[in-house]
């Protein structure tokens, strides 16, 4: 036994920041009447904001751990929690219209949103598998929570039900994999892990690739990887649009680091195995996604299988298994949560008291009655089918490099060929803003507030800024991996 | 003076800033919008001439030349510059593009400014493309000018126009794509440079070559567009406005064919020299095939859609079969003939191309037909217009005298070292050019006034006339003294014909 060592606090400081400004949140919400709701939101997004300054602040030059070495704060943690912060407020500020239209607008929303973004930072800067878990877990549970939150609408509550139900059993296959690899190696840390795993490399084999086959399904659950994808669609559709835009964006991130800490920190002895299995899920993703979001109407429903294609591209600069390929995935993942939350930005101020704009054909002429609004989804679809100058041909540009780099040229041929099919559905959107008239009784216009406006505005015009600029933030994922 | 002016990113972003200015200006006040971008226009088209009187044509070295690092984490710089092969496109582009401004002056009234905004943008990207010499700067401006024309067609086309704008967007990207997985894989085979000079130097085995020919010649056939994926082609012209044939016509094709100067023939030499014979076959069927198909053509736009393809075929052709000239003949002068035959072919297809669509484009501001059942007898109605009509028709012909004439001559003269038949087969142009395109003058403009419609002609006023006499001035002047375009790009052809003389095996 040894000493209880005091460790050290600092590099947990967001998290605990975090964490104390909900729990304040909490209960200063419970004494505001709700004319004065808009004083939590400001509270939220102060919290984020603090948050946000102390993550640069305990910034390290390199990369510190703490607590016995299962939390770490690196390079990587450091960017990706910046963007989970940024976008996390973007969407509590999106979301304020659409929660007032539809009688929602209670403190629980951004409370419970905050405990989702605790959890991401957590698995974010988690080095063991039990922080992974446990973030992992606080995110989950808050999101359920969330996607019940209108508790009038049957539709949410059968999208929680479902994703509670395939969200605990991945979690259950996640638990599964791990234990094994606990009782093969005797250790739940990332660090150990990854020196244990090359001596037991030749030993057991089979073991090993038994214990990494849970986990890359768990993680594949979380992610949304076909053929693990079931759940995507219908929680997508099923859940307000507000928290659409939330499950749709930050917790990708967070997905990205944690198949990162698993697979990369820790068992990056086994990449060859895994690299493999995210071949066929990668290929899997990117062909049923695109080929199903052709058939969709409602525009909820075709993004998240457009989600499922995006996730496809990701695992392929995983899977690459260069620090190129993980920086270009980084890169890939943060362009995609900023890329749909324009769109889905968007499609919230569509909404309005009593009429969910939530169809394809909802955004009919939409140049017509409001071009600027057009002219930014179109820009957002234009990115995430990757058409210049758009950032998201950057993205899509840095994984194919690296999978090309590693001598996969079939696999980036199929990779474009597959984007060549998801054009065609991003093109009808546009297509609809564009070339169809405007449907009579839609035609109220749209008066957001400002702050909505200019934060929409500079959110948008950051895919083009990105997308001739890539280096603004390629920058940084490539240091995150060097 | 100019050349310590970052002239080409000048000539580049002038149009794409004046094109959101023209954007923000607005449609409450579209007189507004129409000047500045009128403005804009002549104001990059003046920019481009320091391009041609300071031009050095001795060398074939780049010139012009901006090169600043820009994603140094893929080594991708912003690297410009032009060469004969790329200076008369440029002009071409900003000379086209007043053109279809002043085009569209009062015929567009709907979204006005959007319009002009699109094309200004379209054009900043077009010069882009010709001027990029890092190969994924290039591409941006590739792809990224899709995205205007897209916009243009679906929103100021005809009928059909959302089947025919999705059609042409989609073939033309899933053509690049390919391209791009190319440009990838040779990034990596150079040790990480996109520099297209660097890609031209790259040694590379033969499979290899074939294969990246083959990527090439998927993104620029579809551009070009050559026999067989050219459906898209006459969809995407009859719908589009006029000014969006013009563009589409004078300068997009162009690409395809620039593509194949810039990238395939130097950098695949030795699967270009192998695979000729595919591109001369399609060729040959775009000449003599579509050109009988554009003979049975109801619908006017649609008829010079097939002989645009048809005339581009003998771009492919004269830039191909220089590997059959090198082999009977050592001197490179056949070779540089026929590569120079479709460069002169090129520009001057854009000019008479554009012309053509202008013509019938007048005629539908007043009829709202394309049908040439509907019309006949426009002489008598329309003579000033008629005497256009037909001088750009016999130029499409291919009449000496007329720019048509020397691109096609000169392709012709330069496939007789290489093969009889070839040439043979190229030359049927001439009689097939001729019958498809006065046949279709006599049926629109000779003959007894054909209904009532056509009597209530009125003739073109002074803007029009304005921006057909300027075509007619080019063709003429190209027809007469092609000197001032061939000599500028001499010293470039030499010194591709020399570079794809050796082989990279």
């Amino acid at each position: 036994m040894s000493d209880f060592i005091q460790p050290n606090l600092l590099p947990a400081l967001p998290e605990m920041v975090m964490l104390a400004m909900t729990c304040l949140v909490l209960v200063v919400d419970l004494f505001l009447p709700q004319e004065k709701r808009g004083f939590t939101l400001l509270l939220s997004v102060l919290t984020l904001l603090l948050t946000l300054a102390a993550v640069m602040f305990v910034a390290p030059v390199d990369s510190v751990s703490s607590f016995g070495d299962s939390f770490v704060l690196d390079q990587l943690a450091v960017t990706l929690k910046i963007a989970v912060c940024i976008i996390t407020i973007l969407v509590f500020i999106y979301s304020r219209d659409y929660l007032i239209d539809h009688d929602i607008y209670k403190g629980e929303y951004y409370v419970l949103g905050l405990f989702a973004t605790l959890g991401m930072l957590i698995m974010i800067s988690a080095h063991s598998f039990l922080m992974i878990y446990l973030g992992l877990e606080l995110l989950s549970l808050s999101l359920y929570a969330m996607i019940a939150f209108n508790r009038k609408s049957l539709m949410a509550s059968e999208s929680a039900m479902k994703y509670f139900v395939l969200g605990a059993m991945a979690s259950g296959l996640l638990l599964y994999g791990i234990s094994i690899f606990y009782g093969i190696t005797g250790t739940i840390n990332i660090n150990e892990l990854s020196t244990l795993v090359s001596a037991q490399a030749d030993k057991n084999p089979v073991a090993l690739a038994f214990a990494l086959t849970f986990i890359v399904v768990g993680l594949s659950f979380k992610l949304g990887a076909v053929p693990f994808h079931m759940w995507l669609p219908d929680v997508y559709q099923g859940s307000p649009t507000s928290v659409t835009l939330f499950i749709g964006t930050a917790p990708k991130i967070a997905g990205f680091a944690m198949a990162i800490r698993l697979l990369v920190d820790g068992l990056s002895d086994l990449q060859v195995d895994w690299s493999q299995m995210f071949i066929v899920l990668a290929v899997a993703s990117m062909a049923i996604g695109n080929i199903i979001a052709i058939a969709q109407t409602n525009f909820k429903r075709m993004l998240a299988y457009s989600t499922i294609s995006h996730v496809g591209f990701i695992l392929l600069g995983i899977l690459a298994g260069t620090a190129n390929g993980y920086a270009s995935a980084m890169f890939y993942t943060i362009t995609y949560a900023i890329t749909s939350s324009v769109s889905f930005g968007v499609l919230l101020l569509l909404n309005r008291r009593g009429f969910e704009a939530e169809n394809i054909n909802d955004l009919s002429g939409l140049n017509h009655t409001h071009p600027w609004y057009a002219a930014l989804v179109a820009i957002a679809m234009f990115s995430m089918a990757g058409v210049p100058p758009t950032v998201g041909f950057y993205a899509k540009l840095s994984v194919l490099q690296a999978v090309v780099q590693v001598d996969l040229v079939w696999l980036a041929v199929a990779a474009v060929l597959f984007s060549v099919i998801g054009l065609f559905y991003y093109l009808r959107v546009v297509k609809v803003m564009y070339f169809d008239e405007v449907v009579e009784d839609q035609v109220t216009s749209i008066k957001p507030a400002l702050d909505v406006k200019i934060l929409l505005s500079v959110n948008g015009l950051s895919l083009i800024g990105l997308g001739i600029f890539p280096s603004l933030l390629m920058a940084y994922c490539i240091r995150a991996f060097a | 003076m100019y050349a310590d002016w970052p002239l080409l990113s000048l000539v580049i972003w002038t149009p794409i800033i004046g094109g959101i200015l023209v954007l923000f200006a607005g449609d409450k006040e579209p007189s507004g919008a129409r000047k500045i971008a009128l403005l804009v226009s002549i104001v990059t088209f003046l920019l481009t001439i320091p391009l041609y009187t300071q031009f050095n044509t001795d060398t074939h070295l780049i010139q012009f030349v901006e090169r600043e690092s820009w994603i140094p984490a893929f080594n991708i710089e912003y690297f410009l510059g032009i060469d004969g092969i790329s200076m008369p496109l440029i002009l071409l582009t900003s000379f086209i593009t007043v053109i279809v401004v002043i085009s569209a002056w009062e015929v567009i009234q709907y979204r006005a400014s959007q319009y002009f905004a699109a094309f200004l943008i379209m054009e900043g990207f077009m010069i882009g493309t010709f001027s990029a010499m890092d190969s994924i700067l290039f591409y941006i401006f590739f792809e990224a000018m899709l995205i205007p024309m897209f916009l243009i067609i679906g929103i100021w086309g005809g009928a059909n126009r959302i089947y025919a704008t999705l059609k042409f967007f989609l073939y033309t990207f899933i053509g690049s794509v390919l391209m791009l997985v190319a440009l990838i894989y040779m990034y990596n085979k150079s040790d990480g440079s996109f520099a297209i000079f660097d890609f031209h130097y790259l040694p590379l085995t033969l499979t290899e070559q074939v294969l990246i020919f083959l990527a090439f010649l998927v993104a620029f056939a579809v551009k070009v567009p050559m026999w067989p994926v050219h459906t898209w082609l006459p969809d995407a012209h009859v719908e589009a406005p006029t000014g969006g044939s013009v563009i589409l016509a004078a300068i997009m094709l162009k690409i395809g064919g620039y593509g194949f100067l810039r990238f395939s023939l130097p950098i695949t030499p030795d699967a270009s020299a192998e695979l000729d014979w595919l591109i001369i076959t399609m060729s040959l069927t775009a000449v003599v095939y579509i050109g009988f198909v554009a003979l049975v053509q109801q619908d006017m736009k649609k008829l010079i859609a097939y002989s645009s393809i048809a005339h581009m075929g003998f771009v492919t052709l004269g830039f191909f079969i220089v590997f059959r000239i090198m082999d009977v003949d050592s001197t490179a002068q056949g070779s540089a003939l026929a590569l120079e035959g479709g460069m002169v072919q090129m520009v001057s297809h854009g000019f008479i191309s554009g012309a053509m669509f202008l013509c019938v484009g007048v005629m539908y501001d007043r009829m709202h037909s394309r049908q040439i059942a509907d019309y006949g007898g426009v002489a008598n109605t329309m003579p000033v217009f008629a005497a256009f009509m037909v001088f750009f028709a016999m130029a499409n012909a291919g009449l000496p005298g007329t720019s048509g004439f020397v691109g096609e001559f000169m392709v012709i003269l330069a496939a007789f070292k290489a093969s009889f038949w070839i040439a043979f087969l190229a030359a049927l142009t001439l009689i097939l050019g001729a019958a498809y395109t006065l046949w279709m003058v006599k049926r629109v403009i000779f003959g007894g006034v054909a209904n009532d419609n056509v009597k209530a002609l009125t003739d073109i006023n002074k803007r029009e006339f304005l921006f057909l006499s300027l075509l007619a001035i080019a063709v003429l002047v190209l027809g007469l003294w092609p000197d001032p375009l061939v000599n500028v790009m001499h010293a470039t052809i030499n010194n591709l014909i020399n570079h794809i003389s050796i082989s990279k095996i």
